[in-house]
């Protein structure tokens, strides 16, 4: 690793604020947060969120990041997608509760092997494959590619419930300046694609055949979900001939993000 | 609360934060090796189980535990005793 970001001493807890957000989806919001002195960092990377109670409880979740690192006129800003989970204890709150101009501490940033940057692999195609909100860090891959004006061949393949359930969907299926080179294929486990043809299911070796690169390529793969898509997912581009070495995963465990 | 299934996991790359109380470099970085099946990887690959009383780091390969982080009221403790190795490129 020869980021300047992996090897940083002890992190500590900033104090973030609620700049704005707005529902990506029913059930999934976009959180964008100041952050005076941030450090900076890479597609891919996480942050831990603290929020502490009246009385003094405290807890952390982990969120990924779902946009380069950049400098506004108003300072850094961090953008985040919570998902609310059922019967959650802090999503809720980040979704229904949270608003412009309240205050909450971040860590971070955090992970330096689920990442990608523009200068590393020599130009090797990527793949990505998304499960669910599995989606945000490899959308922050998309958007630091196009901050970049980086043109290294890209495919994601992204797995969802339904149409209702599509994170980003409108960056994704109208590929603005800076994205040519971006393809995006949509699979749906729980309704048809009409656009494709593509009946209802699971994620499948012909989906990953059709829509990834070949192994003779020797993409970078990135896959990122829930526990056991990363688990299937993995095992089906093994069986596919993707070395080992180019397969980086990340997985979310049983609740989600 | 969820009842506790066999891929109730998540991977090292949650690891970050916790442990960077303890580590000034980034543990999701470092490779380690499993003492008990030898198994040499990234330490963001590993079995993550956080909803034990504090964190238990499994090995992939054997399910073996390699780490246990704990958050006592004396302080923080930690057994390491499942790793051989660990090992950073700075």
């Amino acid at each position: 690793m020869t980021s300047e970001l992996v090897g940083r001493a002890v992190l500590g807890w900033r104090v973030a604020e609620l700049v704005e957000s707005w529902p990506e989806t029913a059930s999934a919001r976009a959180l964008v947060l100041g952050v005076p002195d941030w450090p900076g960092h890479r597609a891919g990377q996480h942050v831990d969120l603290r929020l502490t109670g009246p009385d003094g409880y405290t807890t952390e979740r982990s969120y990924s990041l779902a946009s380069p690192a950049a400098r506004s006129p108003g300072g850094w800003r961090l953008q985040l997608v919570v998902q609310r989970v059922q019967d959650g204890e802090v999503s809720p709150y980040l979704t229904d509760v949270f608003a412009a101009g309240n205050l909450i501490e971040v860590r971070g940033p955090i992970g330096g092997w689920f990442v990608w940057s523009p200068r590393e692999g020599g130009g090797a195609p990527v793949l990505l494959v998304a499960g669910g909100s599995g989606i945000v860090p490899l959308m922050s891959m998309i958007r630091e590619r196009r901050f970049r004006r980086d043109r290294t061949p890209f495919r994601l393949v992204y797995s969802l419930r339904t149409q209702a359930d599509e994170l980003f969907a409108d960056e994704l299926n109208r590929p603005g300046i800076g994205d040519g080179g971006v393809e995006t294929f949509v699979v749906r486990t729980r309704e048809d694609s009409p656009r494709s043809g593509r009946p209802a299911g699971r994620i499948s070796a012909a989906d990953l055949a059709a829509w990834g690169w070949p192994a003779d390529f020797a993409p970078r793969c990135f896959v990122c979900g829930p526990t056991g898509f990363v688990e299937e997912v993995a095992r089906l581009l093994l069986s596919l001939g993707h070395s080992p070495d180019d397969i980086k995963t990340e997985r979310f465990g049983p609740s989600g993000p | 609360m969820s009842t506790l299934q066999g891929n109730d996991f998540e991977d090292g790359n949650v690891l970050g934060g916790p442990f960077a109380e303890i580590f000034v470099h980034d543990l999701t970085a470092a490779t380690g090796r499993c003492r008990f099946c030898g198994l040499d990887g990234p330490m963001a690959a590993v079995h993550v189980y956080a909803r034990a009383p504090g964190v238990v780091v499994r090995c992939p390969g054997c399910q073996e535990v390699l780490m246990r982080l704990v958050s006592t009221p004396r302080g923080l403790e930690l057994d390491a005793s499942g790793l051989a190795h660990l090992s950073w490129r700075l």
